[in-house]
């Protein structure tokens, strides 16, 4: 224990505890022997790679590390997120550090907001096969196979929902034998339905058209001049909006609101 | 991982006083939050204020100022580049407007320079969008719901949340250009997360007086910054991106303003040289630093090189001495060690408790505030959860979630949550997470105006790598919100100057030398460290021991 009360985890090395058993993995069929319960990334670094590409948040959100393995025993190949996915014995692995997609270059201001849109600048989507190798290659558990069938139907607001989660690792298409590039289509639905499609904002517009002509200039103003003591006075008085308040909630001082 | 027979025996302790917190929760009784007094008297068990953690910057515009040694050891660090090695009269790229940095602030700047005329190159250590951008989760705050909420409120929590002490032109910039960032992000297609009629969705943050967190789920950032990204690729022939392309050294001109920049391929390890117009750093923050061995949410690549490449042209740091360690890491299970449990969870209502089941801090104070509690709970008073691999945490208690907010808020508001630990066989919706404070933020960093500009023409910085907006402590939300704020000004400001910059005056590495003089002068101690670090190094140092050919400049081959 550190005074601190965390050790770092800085290297795959030192997180190896003395008595951790070490198991055999295959990277790009090259044999090393790592501690069994890092994730394939940690592994990779504790065989002495220093990683510059297949690796980014650490964390499974930003897809910089997909990567293809198979267990042994086993014909398939099977994927996962390497900052993701635990090694396991005598495990074949590759990294896809980088995959060469199509992406179409559009204005969503002017694109039509129909479904027909994804079919026009991806008309590959029509070649789908359903085989569901894409919802098989998800590491978000997707069901890509289901939104590339919404978006084959037009229907762009079944296809954002649905897609919400991509990381956009490529995996997907990586493994696709229709060569759709179902990240691309997913983002340009989800641009198109946010954009397009789901009701506005409306207090939102009523914010900007308040900031655009000053309304808080003066008040702003004041509370930059106001000294430290004074504005500790005013923060304390704060009116709080409870946790469990709903929508309808409105303070009982407004008169630095412009209301609705 | 699931949790282990002792743990799943801890929890039912929280299982046990769980109904009357819910209780509590639904008449709206609060843990009594912190006075200002006892936020400043807890404030002693912070990261920050170990004086052992610090040292003094020896030189540069900021000699005396003492930050965490991890940060200095990197302001004391050479080039690594030999500046006489470099020919600077053949650029090999040349453009109006250069970006260091392909996250969310240098996405937003690229959309905004081109939108005002000019033409942009992206430089980038990782791909486009690989940033701590992509990795927010919780939200992005704006005043946006006029009835309740202004500006004038935003204002005053951004500066009751970093002590008082950040600039208010920063912050007034931030709180009135927030709704229009709003717009312009709605406009772009991000995915917000709306009711029916389109009103936005928003939380609570710590320190907020009002709900005015915005998000997209729980991966917000990513929600944003894909968008970006998707929006930057829409644009091919004005804004060009390198990748793995990390910028180490900024160039000067004769006449002392910035005029480019050199590049190194991390492919092909050649350096080049770009000139440019105008630059903006917007290269994040820097946890993979590990300041004082903390774990950390953050990507890989933030080694904070634009505070080095800044300093050395002469730009003062501001804030540094503050690092925001964000309360709620997991610490369990191992895999999943130093990841960000996003805030949100406790502004939907979890209760923090300790190892009795108990609550000890109202779960939204300030970071700072609220990881000072965790940490003197555990390590103060003894009342943590222990863990296997001997550390110690506290409860988030997320299944007071659903049934506060109705079954099934916990999946549909924290997707990516739930499926990660769900991988782990822990569900998130009946069993609380462990967690502890882990390095999340760099508060501090360049100095700018309200217009991103340096003390150096031609010389912009935004979002993480710059400070004064957020003071001591930025609160939830105003990470995501700096970095499209301060990212389209400084878009802006670089094209504008772009126009008017005098395009004569030849290129210099001279403040290069003047920097490695002073370290000489300064008679720090010269190790084989250089300077930006580029890259964290978490290689087996048994491997490296048999490199015997190999030679390291840093952490780089």
């Amino acid at each position: 224990m550190s005074k601190t009360g965390t050790k770092p985890k800085k290297t795959a090395a030192k997180a190896k505890a003395p008595e951790e058993a070490l198991v055999p993995i295959f990277v790009m069929g090259k044999r090393y022997e790592v501690p069994a319960s890092l994730t394939i990334q940690k592994a990779l670094e504790y065989a002495g790679y220093q990683l510059v590409r297949g690796c980014g948040c650490r964390g499974g959100i930003c897809g910089a590390c997909g990567t293809v393995f198979r267990y042994p025993g086993s014909y398939r190949i099977e994927v996962g997120l390497a900052c993701q996915t635990v090694v396991q014995p005598d495990m074949y692995i590759a990294q896809i550090p980088f995959f060469p997609a199509n992406k179409a270059v559009y204005d969503i201001e002017t694109l039509p907001a129909v479904g027909a849109t994804l079919g026009s600048l991806y008309p590959e989507i029509f070649k789908c096969v359903g085989c569901g190798t894409c919802t098989r290659s998800c590491p978000m558990d997707i069901d890509v196979l289901g939104y590339i069938s919404k978006a084959i139907q037009g229907d762009l607001t079944a296809v954002a929902e649905g897609s919400f989660d991509c990381v956009m690792c490529g995996l997907c298409a990586a493994r696709c034998p229709a060569e759709e590039v179902q990240y691309n289509i997913a983002i340009l639905a989800r641009r198109l339905y946010a954009r397009h499609v789901a009701p506005k904002a409306g207090h939102l517009a009523r914010a900007v058209d308040a900031v655009e002509k000053g309304k808080f200039d003066k008040a702003l103003e004041e509370l930059k001049k106001t000294s430290v003591d004074d504005l500790k006075k005013i923060y304390k008085a704060l009116e709080i909006e409870p946790d469990m308040a709903d929508e309808s909630w409105k303070p009982r001082d407004g008169v630095f609101l412009v209301g609705e | 991982m699931p949790y282990t027979p002792e743990l799943k025996e801890l929890i039912k302790k929280v299982e046990k006083t769980r109904p009357a917190r819910v209780e509590k929760k639904r008449n709206g009784e609060e843990f009594a939050p912190m006075t200002l007094q006892e936020r400043e008297a807890i404030l002693k068990f912070h990261p920050d204020f170990k004086e052992e953690g610090r040292t003094e910057i020896l030189v540069g515009p900021n000699k005396g100022y003492r930050i965490a040694k991890e940060m200095v050891r990197l302001f004391h660090a050479k080039s690594r580049l030999d500046p006489d090695a470099i020919d600077l009269s053949k650029p090999d790229f040349e453009t109006d407007v250069l970006i260091v940095g392909g996250g969310g602030a240098g996405g937003a700047a690229a959309l905004l320079a081109r939108e005002n005329g000019a033409k942009v190159l992206i430089a980038t250590k990782l791909r486009m969008g690989d940033a701590n951008t992509m990795m927010a989760e919780g939200g992005i705050q704006a005043a946006t719901k006029t009835e309740k909420d202004s500006p004038y409120y935003h204002y005053l929590d951004a500066m009751g949340g970093g002590h008082f002490k950040n600039d208010p032109d920063l912050v007034k910039t931030l709180v009135v250009e927030a709704p229009k960032v709003m717009a312009w992000l709605e406009k772009l297609g991000a995915m917000f997360s709306k009711f029916d009629d389109g009103r936005l969705k928003a939380m609570h943050g710590g320190g907020t007086s009002r709900k005015r967190m915005h998000y997209a789920g729980d991966i917000t950032g990513a929600e944003i910054m894909r968008t970006v990204r998707d929006e930057v690729k829409n644009h091919p022939d004005d804004i060009k991106i390198l990748e793995f392309t990390p910028a180490v050294e900024l160039i000067l001109n004769a006449s002392g303003a910035c005029a480019g920049a050199v590049l190194y391929n991390l492919e092909t390890e050649e350096y080049l040289v770009v000139r440019a117009k105008s630059i903006i750093l917007a290269t994040g923050g820097s946890g993979r630093l590990h300041i004082q061995d903390f774990m950390t949410t953050n990507h890989y690549g933030a080694t904070g090189d634009g505070l080095i490449l800044g300093y050395r042209a002469g730009v003062p740091l501001r804030f540094l001495h503050t690092v925001q360690y964000h309360p709620t890491g997991a610490v369990f299970p191992e895999q999943a060690e130093g990841l960000l449990i996003t805030e949100k969870f406790r502004g939907a209502g979890a209760n923090v408790l300790n190892i009795d089941g108990e609550q000890f801090v109202y779960e939204r104070e300030p970071r700072d505030v609220e990881s000072s509690a965790f940490i003197r709970e555990c390590l103060e008073r003894g009342k943590g959860v222990p863990t296997p691999t001997g550390k110690f945490g506290v409860w988030l208690d997320s299944p007071m979630i659903d049934i506060l907010k109705g079954e099934g808020t916990v999946r549909k508001e924290f997707p990516g949550k739930w499926i990660l630990f769900h991988r782990y066989g822990i569900d998130i919706t009946k069993e609380p997470m462990l967690v502890y404070p882990t390095l999340h933020y760099q508060n501090g960093g360049l100095s700018i105006n309200s217009r991103t500009e340096t003390v150096v023409p031609g010389l912009f910085v935004a979002g993480e790598a710059s400070g004064g907006v957020h003071g001591e402590n930025r609160l939830m939300g105003n990470s995501l919100l700096d970095v499209m704020v301060f990212g389209r000004i400084a878009g802006c400001s670089a094209a504008v100057y772009a126009k008017s910059a005098p395009a004569d005056g030849a290129l210099s590495l001279d403040h290069v030398r003047a920097y490695n003089k002073a370290l000489e002068t300064a008679h720090v101690p010269v190790d084989s460290r250089v300077a930006p670090m580029i890259l964290p190094d978490y290689s087996n140092p048994d491997v490296r021991k048999k490199q015997l050919t190999t030679k390291y400049v840093g952490t780089l081959r």
